[in-house]
This record gives C-alpha cells, structure tokens and sequence, in this order.
C-alpha cells in the first residue's frame, strides 16, 4: 500500500512533512527578526520590560509605515493606589451621541464597517429602564424628548467579568486599576466573551476595519486604541491611553451637559467617589453579580 | 441497485423474495417525484423571497442605513480642547490649587459689552421695575420672572459686578457665588464635581466651568440639541453603509453651540 501511495503522488507523508518543515524553517530564518518575534510572540503579561519595550517600537514602526505618521504606541502599567470607576447622570443626559462619535474619534473604531462602543437607548419614561423595549436607533430632529429619557451603554468595566472568565486563550483580562482590556494580537476571534458579556458592550471586527489615515488617533496605547486587525473583539477601555496619563476619557470631555464623570475609586476625594457616598446609585443587570465599576445615578 | 461488488450479494438475496413490495414502492415514489418537485420549486422560491426582500425597518427609529464618522461633524469634534494652564499629575492637588479656589473660564459675554460702566457711566440708575426698551431688549427674562428682575442680581450703582442678596458684590468672574444663594445642592455638587463639567485632569488640576458657561442666566433651562445620526442597524452594515453617508452628509447641520 505505502508503495503504490508513494507512485501515485510521487511524494511520501514523511517526504512532505520534511519538506513544509525545511521551508517553514527556511522562510523564518530568512525573515526579519520583526516578522519573527510576530510569529513567535509570547503572551503580552509574560514579557519582561524589555521585550515589552521592542514589541512597541515593531509595531510603531508598521503604524507609522501603514498610516503615513508618526504614531506612539504606548504600553504604560497601571499605576498604583488607583481604581478606575465611573458614573453616569441619567437625569442630565439628553442622548445626543457627542459621546459615541468622540469615542470613534478617539479610540480609532473603524469607520467602515462601522462599529460603535457606546450604545445610547432611548427608553419611555413610563417604562422604566426596559432593555426589551428600548430604542438605539431613534432619530428626531432635536433631543431630549419630553416623554424619553437616554440611558448610554458601554463596556462595563465589571469587577467579575465574565467576558475574561470564558476566553480559551487568555486574550483579555483585567488590568491592576480594574480595566479590562484585550490583546488584539492573541484573540483569536472565537467571540465567546461577547456571548458571555450581559451588556452588549463588545463588538467584533467582522470586515478589514477602515479608518482614513487622516482620521486616526497617533496617541496610542497597545491594550486599547491601536488599529485592530480583522476578526478580533474590541470594547471601551476607559480610554486607557488617556486616563493612565490622567486625563479624563473623551466622552467625559466631550459630554455637553456633564453626565459624564470619571475619577479614582480609591481617592476619598475623587468626583467618583462623592458620588458613590451623596447619591444613590445603581449598576445595570445588579442580579447577575457582575460588580461593574460603571453607576449610573439621578443628580437632581 | 447498483451497489459496491460487496453488497451486491447480501442486497440481492435479500431482495428475491420481497419483488413485489419493490414494485409497489417504485410505484408510489413515481408518483411522489411531482409533488417533491412542486417542494422543492416552492422551498426555493421562499428563499429567495427571504433573501431578496428589503430588510424590515421597526416602526420607530430611524432607517439608520448610512455609516457617519466624527469627520462628518467638523464643527462638533473639530477643535481639541485647550489643557493650558493644567497640571497632570497630582502635584497640583495639594498647594498649587489654593490660589484660584475654582479655576474657570472667562464669563461668555456678547462681544462688546462689558466692561457695563462704559455706557452706565453716563446713565443715571432707575431702581424702578420695568420691561426694557431699546438697549437690552434681547433679554428675555426665563428665570423667576414673575418675582425677579435685573437689579436682584446686577448692581445698581456699579454694573461691572454683581450683588448677592446681602448687598455684597460679587464679580463676575465668581457668579457661582451669587447662583449658589437659590441653587444650594447645586452648588454643592458642582463644587464636589458632580453637577457640571470638568476637564483636565482627573489626577491633577481640573477646569470647572461658571454656571453661565452652560445656563444662560436670564433663561437657564438647556436648549435642546440636535443629535448625531444613529449607528447603523446590522442588516445595512454590509452594504456600503459609509460610501452612502460621504455621498449625502448634508443632512445634518450640527453646531458646536452646545446646550446654551
């Protein structure tokens, strides 16, 4: 049998084998050692500083060549003492998506396919916050309406994510000052955590994600806005590119009304943290014991 | 029946005794050949309904079929807020701060207007209650009309400056105390950060806007906006979603004004 295998194809199992594996052996000892550390990456918590430092330096230089410009991918730590909550003033919001369109801007979601991290639902005042019935889509010519109120939804932030607990590979987890985040380069795109997020708030990259060049945000950070390939999950960050260097996050700067606040948990003296002791909060879906860091309240 | 060399055998000793139940099946299968045809015609011709068939559009909301990017709305995202003057950080928290308890910004006067003294310098007061004509006439009062007018909160001998309802003067550039005097929870929380707006630094020194940054102080119930377009439901995401809304973007005319 082996025999007549052999005359048919004119080439044995063991022959083939040898052969892929002398090429592919070929092929990376013939490459640059960037494609090389690509190929043979480790996982983004495992590397020392060092090979931190030269995996954003590979992938500055192949942002800066794909784009035209000079970009910096920053890879900067949690810093210590600092937990990153936020909250959400339902009754001044009056849902006109300054908030998702600075997002895009920001955080260089692609433009075509479009994809949004926040959602903004229009929910009936009768009703109540009712997921069931609430309405993203709506379009009248000026907000607020008098019978609606808004009720924006974006990535959590949970303190028991379950996205993090379902991913086969460990491509996302949550960082020391509670963001989760994503390793665009080890997801594998098998989109579990976006079946396992209860708010919708992940969004896979279903087509090559276009941004004009001259749209993009050269102010990067590697767990957060540097361009994602295709077929990878991204969600909010908080802007971990902003807030890691102390600013606000661009929706919290860009909300027209101050819905928006943003501050250190840990910090008695944070707007967060007033906001947590004076007013009454809540989180969405509380039953399901995800603990978000993200509260929305009524301020009046 | 015709089967692999090796069942033939098996399937052919099998079949010899039951020759008339093969006729009989052959028979009927003949006659449900048509009657499958007509199936599969009508199964084929549901698909390609369902597939052809423009998407349903839920009553409310919008079509939402155009894809729109924050370049669309220059006037909204065109302009980088101004961090000058802020610290990042938290060097600023601790004695940086205590020189300007509240940084804000400059009170948005229409241009040409203040200093007031410029024109009130030569107009004698009237302290008498009522409805301005001539200069002013654009000020329409929204805000307690019926038991305030100007002189509740403007002072009377010096325009350049406000009055708090002990008499004491105020300027301009620290309203929040006079707004304070009615609008006490207010004030607290726009003090704590929670009521209003702040940039900067979430670690460091913040920009706190006045009240009339977004309250006009004669009328101060916000103005309403328009919104940007909603995102676009998934059945248009595939359809050239972008390239539709660079071809039509004039349908909105956002203004960066704001809620004023």
């Amino acid at each position: 049998m082996p025999d007549r295998a052999d005359d048919a194809a004119g080439l044995s199992r063991r022959n083939f084998l040898t052969a892929i594996g002398v090429a592919a052996a070929g092929y990376l000892a013939g490459c640059t050692p960037e494609v090389r550390e690509a190929f043979f990456q480790k996982h983004f918590r495992e590397l020392s500083p060092k090979e931190v430092e030269a995996r954003m330096a590979r992938l500055r230089a192949d942002y800066s060549q794909r784009f035209g410009q000079d970009v910096n991918v920053s890879a900067l730590p949690a810093q210590a003492g600092v937990l990153f909550g936020y909250a959400l003033d339902l009754s001044r919001c009056i849902g006109c998506r300054r908030c998702v369109y600075a997002c895009v801007k920001e955080n260089n979601q692609s433009r075509d396919p479009q994809i949004q991290w926040i959602r903004v639902l229009e929910m009936e005042k009768d009703k109540g916050i009712d997921f069931e019935e609430a309405n993203p889509y709506y379009d009248p010519e000026t907000v607020p309406d008098a019978d609606h109120f808004y009720l924006p939804v974006a990535c959590q932030q949970c303190r028991t994510p379950q996205c993090t607990k379902v991913c086969p590979v460990g491509a996302t987890w949550q960082e020391p000052d509670g963001i989760v985040v994503i390793d665009y380069d080890w997801c594998i795109g098998c989109r579990c955590c976006m079946a396992a997020c209860p708010y919708g708030a992940r969004h896979f990259n279903w087509g090559e994600p276009h941004i004009p060049a001259a749209e993009l945000n050269p102010n990067m950070h590697y767990l957060g806005n540097r361009p994602r390939p295709r077929g990878v999950v991204e969600k909010c960050t908080f802007c971990v590119q902003r807030v890691r260097n102390g600013r606000y996050p661009a929706c919290v700067e860009i909300c027209p009304v101050g819905a928006r606040k943003f501050g250190n948990l840990l910090d008695r003296e944070s707007e967060i943290s007033r906001i947590l002791r004076d007013k009454r909060v809540f989180v969405l879906k509380a039953e399901l014991k995800t603990e978000p860091k993200f509260y929305y309240f009524y301020g009046l | 029946m015709s089967g692999s060399p090796p069942d033939g055998p098996t399937r052919g000793h099998s079949n010899t005794p039951r020759d008339s139940d093969e006729e009989f099946s052959i028979a009927r299968s003949n006659a449900l050949i048509p009657l499958l045809m007509m199936f599969a015609v009508m199964v084929l011709s549901i698909l390609v309904v369902i597939v052809r068939a423009k998407p349903v559009i839920p009553p409310e909301g919008a079509v939402a079929d155009k894809a729109f990017s924050p370049a669309d709305f220059p006037l909204v995202f065109g302009t980088s807020e101004a961090l000058a003057g802020l610290d990042g950080a938290a060097l600023s928290r601790g004695a940086g701060a205590s020189s300007v308890l509240f940084p804000v910004p400059a009170p948005p006067f229409s241009e040409g207007i203040f200093p007031c003294m410029q024109c009130h310098e030569s107009i004698p007061p009237n302290p008498e209650r009522r409805p301005l004509e001539g200069m002013h006439s654009d000020i329409v009062l929204h805000h307690d009309e019926e038991h305030r007018w100007c002189l509740d909160c403007h002072d009377t001998n010096n325009r350049d400056q406000l009055r708090l309802a002990s008499g004491a003067p105020v300027p301009f550039t620290e309203s929040y105390r006079l707004c304070g005097q009615c609008h006490g929870t207010q004030y607290r929380d726009w003090r704590n950060g929670i009521h209003g707006k702040r940039t900067g630094y979430w670690d460091g020194s913040k920009r706190y806007l006045l009240c009339v940054n977004c309250h006009n102080p004669h009328s101060p119930r916000f103005a309403s906006l328009q919104p940007l377009p909603p995102p676009v439901r998934p059945q248009f995401l595939r359809s050239g979603s972008r390239r539709m809304a660079e071809a039509a973007p004039a349908g909105k005319e956002n203004d960066d004004a704001g809620p004023r």
